[in-house]
């Protein structure tokens, strides 16, 4: 089991790379180091959240809504900044907070009302995106403060850009959570089985508290990254691409019905979603291609992986038969 | 009496709240929301979504979810206006170039459910994953036909589908009361509909019934598609237009509108009669927010609070009995 999941990864990172050399035989200019950075850097925002997303999709549910929780966010924080002052920290501390206050109301519904996730987080969703556009009157913010712009420019030495880093620390806390913690073992067994997990005595509510509200706090966390990218706060920039970074995720081999998944392949599926649009574009191939490509790498990548499990259960079948 | 009150619980409920949202719009909208005018717009515009919703009805019967439905009906609608503009000027008749025209945008559509059709039920992939794919493919090949422009300037005969009326009644009205019908008839009087409730109720059960699960599937994707495609037809008909991203707001309302209509999010149960309730009862609201002069967003806050109350309500009343 351990081997093939493996395998999954060892295929998407062969796909990248040799797509990579694809790109650069076409267009030298794709593989210098400028064109990965600042890939990196425009991916920054899509990478944060997908590592939420990955968690949880891990523990057997799925978030609609994070989309709207990071729109949520960025407007709230970056309005009360404007009204009150504040610096980065503030920023983060704002958006993080709201980030985690929304995602608990997910958590808290889907635990004790028992609504379906998917139908819990599409009308939250509806909820937080309405709510903000009649509170902001769906008014665009111009002129964010400074020092989202000094964000946005400022790298670590060899030119990496911070906002990479930010990206990399948030897969770091989230290996550590999901490797190191109890808490995270619980977010794999009750993805892997809910009735399992509450026999062997996790507490499902904590549990499945903590991974919405570590949602909602990527998305606060993420929503500081999109308003340092684009310079402006737009109420409806972020809201509409929920499906694009659950795909990215699925792409990096997270089982949508829970239980297994790895942060390697979650970073590898992002990758091949930015390189494909990247790489396409400097190939001097129309950007309009970008989705049908997208959509036949899922369907190639999601049949693939059926395919597996099915060979795999006719395999043990076979087996047990023979016995 | 007790046991049709059982029975019809959840529709009953569903008229109160419609009744409920009726009499609220008439207190605040009294002389404006039951005016010819007013109905006459609500009933224009429900039917588009209303059958999208069916369109998404139909793949939540089986506990899973379509959400290429909106990139379908788009798919249609290009297909369809490209063929008739080529064939306009060819055929000399402009109702056959039209007959052609839709005939190309359903046999797009239906490959597009044989896509996904064949990939849920004859290779097991899950249907949110399958669809999540050929939703992209779908919306990314409609970007690539347009080039992202729009296609206007449709002929007379087909505008009528989406403005025309029979005796005063709109015509989107009339396709969407009998795509309600004829799905109604098809979910409880044929062989397929008993078979996608059941298989939807529990899929091992009738695979060990010697029920065709696979085929099932196909024939749940392909009426999908094909409710997304009458659905396209009426979007181009009323636009006048056809266009890659028309609608995209309209995939989650589906989805809402079908589960508020009393659709099981995990399959097996579901009527039409409750969704068609559920989806009047969502434009009802948009209409008489938006004549009150209220924001358009607000109504979007408030269909997401609604369905989070009956379903917690549901839940409530679910675990007393």
């Amino acid at each position: 089991m351990r081997k093939l999941l493996r395998r999954n990864e060892f295929f998407l990172a062969l796909l990248i790379i040799a797509l990579g050399i694809g790109f650069t035989l076409a267009n030298p200019k794709f593989a210098t180091i400028g064109n990965l950075l600042d890939l990196i850097k425009s991916f920054s925002f899509f990478g944060i959240l997908s590592v939420g997303v990955l968690v949880v999709l891990l523990s057997g549910g799925i978030d609609i809504s994070f989309t709207a929780i990071a729109q949520v966010a960025e407007y709230a924080s970056v309005a009360l900044i404007l009204q009150f002052g504040g610096n980065l920290w503030t920023a983060f501390l704002v958006a993080c907070c709201i980030g985690i206050v929304l995602g608990a109301v997910n958590g808290l519904l889907i635990h004790f009302i028992r609504i379906p996730p998917i139908i819990t987080t599409i009308g939250t969703l509806n909820l937080y995106y309405g709510a903000l556009y009649v509170l902001s009157a769906g008014q665009i913010i111009y002129q964010v403060p400074d020092f989202y712009r000094t964000l946005s420019g400022a790298t670590l030495p060899g030119n990496f850009p911070v906002l990479g880093l930010f990206w990399i620390c948030a897969v770091i806390l989230t290996a550590c959570i999901l490797k190191y913690s109890v808490l995270g073992r619980s977010i794999y067994a009750l993805g892997g089985s809910e009735v399992a997990a509450i026999r062997v005595g996790f507490n499902i509510l904590k549990t499945r508290l903590f991974v919405y509200s570590f949602m909602g706090f990527v998305a606060g966390f993420a929503a500081v990254v999109h308003t340092a990218l684009v310079q402006s706060v737009i109420p409806n920039s972020i809201v509409g691409r929920e499906l694009d970074v659950i795909a990215a995720v699925v792409l990096g081999g997270a089982n949508i019905m829970g239980g297994s998944g790895s942060l390697l392949g979650t970073c590898l599926g992002v990758a091949l979603l930015a390189m494909l649009g990247n790489g396409l574009t400097m190939i001097g191939m129309s950007s309009y291609w970008n989705n049908v490509m997208i959509g036949l790498v899922i369907l190639v990548g999601v049949t693939m992986s059926a395919i597996q499990r099915n060979l795999q259960v006719r395999r043990r079948v076979a087996n047990l038969t023979a016995q | 009496m007790r046991r049709f009150l059982n029975y019809h619980r959840d529709l009953i409920a569903l008229t109160a709240v419609l009744l409920v949202v009726l009499l609220v719009m008439l207190l605040l909208n009294p002389e404006r929301f039951l005016t010819p005018n007013n109905l006459r717009s609500m009933a224009f515009q429900l039917p588009e979504i209303g059958i999208l919703t069916l369109a998404m009805m139909i793949a939540m019967l089986h506990g899973g979810i379509n959400l290429a439905v909106v990139g379908t009906a788009n798919l249609t609608a290009i297909i369809a206006a490209l063929t008739i503009h080529a064939m306009a000027p060819k055929m000399g008749s402009e109702w056959l170039a039209v007959a052609l025209g839709l005939g190309a945008g359903f046999a797009a559509s239906l490959l597009v459910g044989l896509l996904s059709g064949i990939l849920v039920g004859f290779v097991g992939v899950s249907s949110i994953l399958t669809t999540l794919g050929t939703m992209t493919l779908v919306n990314g090949a409609c970007i690539v036909i347009t080039g992202g422009s729009t296609i206007s300037r449709l002929p007379q005969s087909v505008l009528f589908i989406g403005n025309g009326a029979f005796f005063g009644i709109p015509v989107p009205l009339i396709v969407f009361l009998l795509c309600g019908a004829g799905l109604s008839l098809v979910l409880s009087r044929t062989v397929f509909g008993f078979h996608l409730y059941m298989l939807g109720t529990n899929s091992e059960a009738t695979r060990y019934a010697g029920i065709n699960n696979a085929r099932t599937l196909l024939g749940v994707y392909l009426l999908s598609s094909f409710f997304a495609s009458i659905a396209g037809i009426i979007m181009m008909a009323r636009f006048n237009s056809a266009k890659a991203d028309y609608g995209q707001s309209y995939l989650l309302v589906t989805v809402l509108a079908a589960v508020l209509g009393g659709t099981s999010a995990s399959g097996g149960y579901g009527k039409v009669i409750g969704v068609m309730f559920a989806v009047v009862m969502l434009q009802m609201l948009a209409s008489g927010l938006n004549l009150l002069g209220v924001d358009p967003f607000f109504a979007i806050a408030m269909w997401g609070a609604i369905l989070l109350l009956v379903m917690t309500l549901s839940h409530f009343v679910r675990r007393r009995a």
